[in-house]
């Protein structure tokens, strides 16, 4: 049953070529592009300053979409308890969703995968050290972790992002100690080991290169989580001060009201949350799946 | 086999050490504790009373001395808000979590399994394509927004189901239980549901890569080539293949499941330890929270010992082998 | 000949559409097999010839599918049967063995579950008598002890015990025809013969008819009757075995016995044929063995119609023996 296959294009064009192939996943990608333009440029385009009170109006609070406030525009998608234009504190929201995702994802992606190339690289003492470490924590919820961070280092960005990554380094790091154990045992990089060649130069032009393609998949999906996470957090009343809210608040806040059927309040920042989540996962979905030899036909 | 044991349990308690350790230093050593206990108007009598009755003044790996001590002899402390040793606040908040978390698992597996390995059996099919796409979703949103969007739906929108509380339960062994009563039940569907929704995903995404390897197989190959039909080769081959992986994934998540009850719980107001938990988050109610870790910490040690030990009985290389 | 046929193939072909393109991999194979007969079935890896096997079961997996041709097993057409029909034909009248007996067996099930299954598919038996029938199947293919045996587990028993417990479930229902596909070739030598033997005598006992295939001539050589050489997906040459060694008309053939080592003089170094097996996604223009084969001329860009007769036929416009009828 051997069938010999040619193989036309580069790499990299077979793989942009497969990737379009996908409807979903080339539709997710925009729908992912498109979020994070509308997050970047949410000052200019969004009608209110949800975060300036002097333009709040409890006069106009809670109200259902299409309303006409007291500012005299349209909010599309009604307003929350606090009068504010919901279309506008969803595009802010989007802002800190994707800032902590792509922050949390960052740092944890360096530490990862710092100290997982390291442990492949050292081996020996450090190796069993961290990733003996790695793999009790990987067993230990990362949300449970969070919570308890959160609730000791307080509100706050910098203390959410500390929480994140200290929940999610260890997936990178696991990956990223996979991929170069297995590079850093084969037979040309243990040749390579043993000359006088540096060992900044076997790290960077053998065991990184080679872990790099599941961190990326690992990274848009712990993106994803990241941005999901914060938002359980902030639901669960532990997340980002009420100043700034984030997704998560304003459907935490609008929980009470939907028994009694102003549903507006949570369903649509929470379809926002839930299209961007998805359309990321969706991605790195695609990707993984073209990254994965096994599944190549 | 008998070195093998002993060595993993201790291995096992270091594990448990390192891990009380971690949790009463994050918690107690992180801000200051007597802010917590005591009013901000105190006077500093109380203050300094209070102070020396929780052994503050000393220092710290004493403070953990008498805290590991006191573990020992099962005693967690009082709750803060409560005024009720911990170890009862557990127990009695124990039932209710370990209710929802079996409920949770056991939906998981019976609606995920035939699920995935249908997905695996016809890949290319739409059903099978839906399947995927709905267990995308069950990994990537959020647990909670799922509960919200199940309380919208089945509680205010059609009002089929009860959208928060226990129910009715009844006594058995002096523990309320809930799947007993028919009310108790029906305020039992949606949080398990809620709850067992990331680990659907999960069991859909196992049964499915599984099935689809063995498909692939020779050995399927061959059974197809003896007559066997594929409702036969999927009963017999295939389940018995995947139900291995599947019970290890499951015997490691259940401490997981536990976990992530705090979140449905919240929504469902169900009277478990992770509503408990986050009560005490909220109120900085710290004997709970050091109680509630230390507990989880043990659970996950516990299982990651007997998965380790049940692996040593079936596969023999590992008993004499190196302890990788 | 043709009134004993058993199987009856004409005009098989066999591709694969993948993303690459389409892969032929069976075009147009014919031959018919009488009862009891043996058909080595030889050709290198990505000849087509474990394709031409699955496809005579109806076995082909997707993006496979059988594009064109007629199978026929005692007169019933195969191809185009509904997926019920067919499982119904599979393991009862025509069954099959495959290369590597280490991958065939479940892991996990019991031998006797295996065979109870096998069985169970095609007839509803008691538990007794079902174990009863396993037993003397099992003793039939030479297994020591095999009401023991059918208590184990693969991993239990070496791999030619596994190799005869496939064997022993092809045999179950008395197929009429069974395909085995390289079914020595994972085996250890002094096994191989042994398995060959016996397959010899349980062929020539129960009347059953079999296709073996195989990339190894020395062993088609010594168990078959009639001899199909396959190359790109074609079947290139076929008649009597020994008339094929002693006299081939197709270069490839050619090739293939100066190849083995047998017949190399000692001390003399091993011929190979030049070049390697052609990519049935680009298989060459004409004739598939052009680009290497020594006799090739402008004719061969056209795709050689087979000569001879059923009997005794190649694919070639330039055969190292001609036909009768070419001679004349």
């Amino acid at each position: 049953m051997a069938v010999t296959f040619l193989q036309p294009g580069s790499p990299t064009r077979r793989f942009l070529g497969d990737f379009r192939e996908s409807w979903i996943a080339t539709g997710a990608l925009a729908v992912v592009v498109l979020i994070v333009l509308l997050a970047v440029f949410a000052p200019w385009i969004t009608p209110q300053d949800p975060y300036d009170i002097a333009n709040l109006s409890l006069a106009d609070a809670r109200r259902p979409p299409g309303f006409v406030g007291s500012e005299g525009y349209v909010h599309v998608l009604g307003t929350d308890a606090q009068g504010r234009d919901l279309l506008s504190a969803i595009l802010f929201g989007l802002r800190i969703s994707l800032e902590m995702g792509l922050a949390a994802g960052l740092f944890s992606f360096v530490l990862g995968a710092s100290l997982g190339i390291l442990a492949a690289y050292l081996g020996g003492r450090f190796e069993t050290a961290i990733m003996r470490f790695v793999d009790l924590q990987l067993s230990f919820p990362a949300i449970l972790l969070a919570l308890v961070l959160v609730a000791l280092l307080g509100q706050g960005k910098g203390q959410l992002i500390v929480a994140l990554v200290a929940a999610q380094y260890a997936y990178f790091a696991r990956t990223a100690f996979g991929a170069a154990a297995t590079e850093r045992r084969k037979d040309y990089v243990e040749a390579a080991a043993a000359t006088p060649l540096s060992g900044r130069r076997i790290i960077l032009r053998h065991l990184l290169p080679n872990a790099l393609p599941p961190l990326i998949v690992v990274a848009t999906v712990q993106v994803a989580n990241a941005i999901a996470l914060e938002a359980t957090l902030s639901f669960l009343g532990l997340g980002l001060p009420e100043t700034e809210p984030s997704l998560g608040m304003l459907i935490a806040n609008g929980f009470q009201y939907m028994m009694n059927g102003r549903y507006w309040i949570s369903v649509y920042p929470g379809i926002a949350l839930i299209v961007l989540i998805v359309a990321i996962n969706l991605v790195g979905d695609q990707i993984r799946d073209q990254l994965n030899p096994r599944l190549r036909r | 086999m008998l070195g093998f044991v002993l060595q993993r349990i201790l291995q096992a308690a270091l594990v448990m050490l390192a891990m009380s350790a971690l949790v009463f230093v994050g918690v107690y050593a992180i801000g200051n504790p007597i802010d917590v206990l005591i009013s901000p108007d105190a006077t500093q009598d109380i203050r300094d009373a209070t102070i020396a009755r929780y052994g503050l003044d000393r220092p710290l790996w004493e403070q953990y001395g008498g805290f590991l001590g006191r573990l020992l002899q099962g005693d967690l402390g009082r709750s803060l808000v409560f005024g009720v040793p911990v170890l009862h606040l557990i127990l009695s908040r124990l039932p209710a979590t370990l209710e929802l978390a079996v409920a949770a698992v056991l939906a998981a597996t019976l609606i995920g399994v035939p699920l995935g390995m249908y997905a695996g059996y016809r890949p290319d099919s739409p059903l099978s394509k839906t399947i995927m796409t709905v267990s995308i979703l069950g990994f990537s949103v959020p647990t909670f927004w799922v509960g919200l969007i199940l309380i919208l739906f089945f509680a205010v929108e059609l009002g089929w189901l009860p959208a928060g509380s226990r129910g009715e339960t009844v006594e058995v062994f002096g523990v309320g239980w809930s799947f007993l009563t028919a009310n108790g039940l029906k305020h039992l569907i949606l949080p398990a549901l809620n709850l067992s929704l990331f680990k659907l995903a999960m069991m859909i995404r196992l049964a499915r890569a599984g099935t689809r390897e063995i498909m692939l197989s020779d050995t399927v190959k061959f059974a197809r080539a003896a007559g066997l039909s594929d409702g036969t080769i999927l009963r017999r081959h295939v389940l018995k293949l995947i139900s291995i992986p599947i019970v290890t994934v499951f015997g490691l998540e259940f401490g997981s499941t536990l976990a992530f009850a705090v979140v449905t719980e919240t929504i469902f107001s169900w009277p478990g330890l992770g509503k408990l938990v986050i009560d005490s988050i909220q109120s900085l109610d710290r004997p709970v929270m050091v109680a509630y870790l230390v507990l989880i910490a043990f659970l996950f040690v516990l299982i990651n010992l007997s998965v380790d030990l049940v692996y040593a009985l079936l596969d023999p290389r590992l008993r004499r082998g190196q302890v990788a | 000949m043709s009134a004993a046929a058993v199987l009856q193939v004409a005009g098989l072909s066999t591709s694969f559409f993948t993303k690459a393109g389409v892969a032929r991999a069976v075009q147009d194979v014919s031959f018919t097999l009488g009862r009891g007969e043996v058909l080595g079935l030889v050709g290198e890896s990505g000849s087509g010839k474990s394709v031409t096997g699955f496809s005579l079961l109806g076995l082909v997996d997707p993006p496979g599918r059988i594009v064109a041709g007629s199978v026929r097993l005692e007169g019933q057409e195969l191809v185009g049967l509904p997926s019920h029909a067919l499982r119904k034909v599979r393991g009862r009248r025509i069954a099959m063995i495959f290369q590597d007996p280490m991958m065939t067996l479940h892991p996990v099930l019991s031998i006797a579950t295996q065979m109870g299954l096998a069985i169970a598919a095609h007839e509803r038996v008691g538990r007794a008598a079902t174990r009863a029938r396993c037993i003397e199947v099992l003793n039939r293919v030479g297994i020591p002890g095999a009401a023991e045996r059918l208590d184990a587990f693969p991993h239990q028993i070496s791999g030619g015990m596994r190799q005869r417990v496939d064997i022993a479930i092809a045999l179950l229902h008395r197929p009429a025809v069974i395909i085995a596909d390289e079914p020595t070739t994972a085996l250890d030598v002094s096994v191989q013969a042994q398995i060959l033997a016996e397959m010899r005598s349980l062929v020539a006992e129960s009347g059953t008819s079999l296709v073996w295939i195989s990339h190894d001539l020395a062993v088609v050589a010594a168990l078959s009757d009639r001899i199909a050489v396959m190359y790109g997906g074609r079947i290139v040459e076929e008649g009597p075995t020994d008339v094929v060694l002693t006299g081939p008309r197709h270069p490839y053939t050619q090739g293939l016995l100066d190849s083995l080592p047998s017949r190399a003089k000692p001390g003399t170094e091993l011929v190979q044929i030049p070049g390697g097996t052609p990519s049935l996604l680009a298989l060459p223009e004409g004739c598939p063995f052009r680009p290497r084969c020594p006799r090739e001329t402008e004719i061969c860009r056209t795709m050689p119609e087979p000569t001879g007769d059923a009997l005794r036929r190649a694919r070639c416009h330039h055969p190292l023996v001609l036909s009768p009828a070419e001679a004349a």
